[in-house]
């Protein structure tokens, strides 16, 4: 529990560093979002400028305007958006975050069930066509970044077959019911999924190939297999156990990376996810909905490696005992 | 349950959604299919062409007492009225409100929504609209209008005189097109429908002032609760107009969803049920979702002349239109800083327009689709273009020679300042410069504040820039910032960043905005734009063609002078 507690407070700590470190990045650059919203007007007069700038506490000081910004933070006040006609940003961001969500836990879990699968097949013969062709996708996925992987399979399934839709989470002519309407997001969701997944494929087939090439040359693999159970039951019962450890590792640390990647596929394939709402407030110099984001993200990242802490705790019992003994 | 049942039951449903998933194209097939096949047999002609016309004559023209339709020779039958029209849009729109914002975004949804006094039809003609008669004063001090007695905001309320006023107002105190109103000293009438517009001196570009994307007239009893018009929430939420659609859906960033306003004051209008704007999308999803039927047109991508153009004219499904948008003359152009040392001398001015190649600018970057013959600061689709006006064509001799006499025949080096997506531009002309022997240094900008900082702020140290300025209909409105000497504002985007200022330019200028002449108009702006041409404070590069691409099923695409910024009542779809 102690333990907890103080990576609770290290993640506290972290939380406001982002918090002023995102702050001043923003600021350091020329112009504001009063600029920005001049550009979207046509022009702007300097009395309405200085009218927005003051409207917005953008004539104060950065100093002051950080401590502002942080005390409204810390009372759960994200700003609005500028850009936006003041919407409140929690509410924008609320309202982006269950697509980002549905995106993101959909192309990990394809990442990660397809990506172990082929990885531990690929294992069981390293020498095999099958396991230098996973070495070979692997390398190949991941060097394709995935608003590229975006474009080459929107060309294809919706362009080129027209199997599938090219943008949005769904079809704004629809009309139907409950069933109808999940289908329909299901149509759109497939491909900046596994846009987003085939990277994750790639890096986990890889990890989890190694992973198990290792774990195969235990000696409680070969004691299973001298005991005369079938090759399934040592690789997915025995071995995979240990050989998924650096997966869940890895995913944890990557949880951050596929929210990056979801920005570049929710643009190419206009989801309406946060990583959009991040990529249209750069665009626009929306500072607050920008800090909004970033702020969101850091969190969401902090939690994810806390969590991750948990489940490899979970899935190691060594390190339990071995934390317990230290802690 | 133990961990491998338990991943087990996970990978059989993630795998059973997921093949289910990819089987699910069918359906999508089958529309695209149908889709195509509407559009083959709907339309068999020329690209450019609007589809043949239904009916001469709608029996609602005459009902209403006027004819204020735009295409009354393309009007459906009731069994084509209704639909559904999508428009995949890349950008962002922030309101509603074109009262108080002159951008191109709020400008095209804004008219759906609200309505204004006048439209314009081809010949730059007003049409009855919001205002059924528009009578200007013998002094010119004055224009008596009479509102259409059906004229209806959403909400039941009668559009009246109070309306107009403080639309006037709202739009004087807010929009960035000062000159637009500035005459305007009040309008009478109060809460009837027979309103006296009163001016402080004659203003001819009043009546265009009045068009959709100019001034909507939006509502006194909505709007006037001393909030701030610019971010007033109304703007974007519950929004109330007198226009021909209704707002139902508003996010600025995702979608903008319209339905048919059933009690819309000019009677049969509008045709379609439903207009929705697919918002923020990537200009190469917006390219196919167009090629793949889930867009009706497409907006907002900037492919005004680019491959993407050239593409969809090789589309059989596809309609490119090169006709609308006349009245916003739009011209990229070279914008140069007169404050420096080296550029305020005329002559390398002259220089640097002499060694542009505007046909290469315009093959290399256009694609070849735009009009290179734009020689001066008033578009050439305008009544007061002078096409006689001095051009400097293409002379590296006549070039190198002005530089010669200026005692740069060694050359010199400036900085051009635009962002990423303009290198090409800048990286052409700096291979044009460099045959007279000026070497161009490229700087970067993150993004439009950051251009505003280094092009107009304070102590500007730009030498050169890249962008292209809009006419806006009348030279009042979108000439004159460029280059009036009292508009030389720092801080303040497209005003007269040059820093250009002759006293005779400005009177001519003037002179001009004063006279109702036709002739004496455009003789007082040929004079003014001679001098501007020889005084070369900016470098015309071309005239900016805007090429609309649409489905082929789509009749009446918004094609007038003001393009998309116009009231798209008019449109339907012939399925």
């Amino acid at each position: 529990m102690k333990q907890i507690a103080v990576r609770i407070l290290q993640a506290f700590g972290l939380v406001l560093a982002v918090i002023v470190l995102n702050f001043m990045l923003v600021h350091l650059a020329p112009g504001d979002a009063v600029d920005a919203l001049a550009g979207t007007a046509g022009e702007m007069s300097p009395e309405t400028t200085e009218r927005l700038r003051a409207q917005y506490g953008l004539d104060e000081p950065v100093t002051t305007q950080l401590v502002t910004y942080i005390g409204n933070v810390l009372q759960g006040d994200l700003g609005v958006s500028i850009g936006n006609n003041n919407r409140p940003v929690t509410e924008m961001i609320a309202e982006r975050l269950w697509p980002t969500v549905l995106l993101s836990i959909t192309a990990l879990s394809f990442a990660i069930l397809v990506g172990v699968f082929v990885g531990t097949l690929a294992a069981r013969r390293p020498e095999s066509g099958f396991s230098h062709f996973t070495t070979v996708f692997a390398l190949v996925g991941f060097a394709m970044p995935a608003f590229w992987t975006g474009y080459l399979l929107l060309i294809v399934f919706s362009a080129k077959l027209g199997w599938l839709p090219v943008s949005g989470m769904e079809d704004l002519r629809f009309r139907g019911g409950w069933f109808a309407q999940q289908w329909d997001v299901a149509k759109h969701l497939f491909l900046p999924a596994l846009a987003l997944g085939l990277i994750y494929i790639a890096a986990y087939s890889r990890l989890s190939r190694a992973s198990m090439l290792e774990v195969l040359e235990s000696d409680y693999v070969r004691t299973a297999r001298a005991k005369g159970l079938g090759e399934r039951s040592v690789l997915f019962k025995h071995a995979l156990r240990n050989g998924v450890i650096p997966i869940v590792t890895v995913m944890g640390l990557q949880f951050g990376a596929i929210l990056s990647g979801a920005i570049l596929v929710e643009t190419v394939f206009s989801w309406p996810g946060v990583g959009r709402l991040a990529f249209e407030a750069v665009v626009e110099r929306d500072t607050n909905v920008l800090l909004g984001v970033l702020f969101l993200v850091s969190l969401a990242v902090i939690i994810a490696n806390f969590l991750t802490d948990l489940l490899y705790r979970f899935i190691d019992p060594r390190i339990r005992v071995s934390g317990s003994a230290n802690g | 349950m133990g961990s491998r049942n338990w991943r087990s039951l996970l990978a059989a449903v993630l795998t059973l959604s997921l093949f289910a998933v990819a089987c699910g194209g069918s359906d999508d097939t089958t529309e695209a299919a149908d889709t195509t096949e509407a559009a083959d047999t709907t339309d068999s002609e020329e690209v450019d062409e609007p589809a043949a016309a239904s009916e001469p004559e709608p029996e609602f023209v005459e009902e209403a007492g006027g004819d204020f339709l735009l295409r009354p020779e393309n009007v459906p039958t009731d069994d084509q009225r209704g639909g559904v029209v999508v428009v995949g849009y890349a950008g962002a729109i922030p309101h509603t409100n074109g009262a108080v914002s002159s951008g191109y975004a709020v400008n095209t949804v804004g008219p759906q929504v609200n309505a204004s006094l006048l439209r314009y039809n081809d010949d730059y003609q007003p049409v009855p609209y919001l205002a059924d008669t528009w009578t200007i004063a013998d002094d010119g001090l004055s224009v008596t209008l009479e509102l259409n007695a059906e004229a209806r905001f959403h909400d039941g309320e009668d559009v009246t005189c109070t309306d107009v006023d403080f639309s006037i107002k709202t739009s004087q105190a807010n929009h960035p097109f000062k000159p637009m109103f500035a005459p305007v000293t009040g309008v009478d009438g109060g809460d009837t429908k027979s309103c006296v517009v009163n001016l402080s001196q004659p203003h001819p570009a009043l009546l265009i002032a009045f068009s959709p994307g100019l001034l909507p007239i939006i509502p006194e009893h909505i709007f006037n609760d001393g909030q701030e018009m610019k971010t007033h929430p109304r703007n974007s939420t519950d929004v109330i107009g007198a226009g021909p659609f209704k707002l139902v859906e508003f996010d600025g960033s995702e979608v903008v969803r319209f339905e048919a306003n059933d009690d819309f004051f000019l009677p049969g209008l509008p045709y379609l049920d439903e207009l929705i704007f697919d918002l923020g999308l990537d200009p190469a999803t917006v390219t196919l979702g167009l090629e793949t039927g889930e867009f009706d047109i497409a907006a907002g991508d900037g492919a005004h002349g680019g491959q993407v153009v050239v593409d969809a004219l090789e589309d059989p499904n596809l309609r490119v239109s090169d006709k609308g948008f006349e009245a916003i003359g739009s011209i990229p152009w070279i914008q140069l800083n007169l404050r420096d040392e080296v550029l305020s001398d005329v002559r390398v001015r002259q220089a640097l327009a002499y060694a542009i190649d505007k046909e290469a600018y315009n093959d290399v970057i256009a694609v070849g689709l735009n009009n290179t013959a734009q020689c001066g600061p008033i578009q050439r689709n305008s009544p007061y273009y002078n096409p006689d006006g001095k051009c400097y064509d293409f002379d590296l001799e006549k070039a190198q020679a002005l530089m010669d006499e200026a005692g740069y025949s060694d050359g010199f080096s400036l900085t051009m300042n635009q962002s990423q997506a303009n290198v090409p531009t800048m990286e052409l002309i700096a291979e044009m410069w460099a045959k007279i022997g000026v070497t161009v240094e490229i700087s970067l900008d993150a993004d439009f504040p950051d251009w505003i900082a280094k092009t107009v702020g304070e102590g500007t140290e730009f030498d050169a820039t890249w962008t292209t300025l809009w006419n806006w209909g009348d030279p009042v409105i979108g000439v004159n910032r460029s280059y009036n000497c009292d508009n030389r504002v720092a801080g303040v985007a497209f005003s007269n960043m040059s820093w250009y200022c002759n006293e005779e330019v400005d009177s001519l200028l003037n002179d001009a905005g004063l006279e109702f002449d036709d002739a004496k108009r455009a003789e007082l702006y040929y004079s003014a734009a001679d001098i501007i041409n020889e005084e070369v404070p900016v470098i015309y590069l071309s005239n900016q063609v805007w090429y609309t691409r649409m489905q082929k099923s789509l009749q009446n695409s918004p094609e007038s002078i003001w393009g998309f910024m116009d009231s798209w009542a008019e449109m339907w779809v012939d399925e």
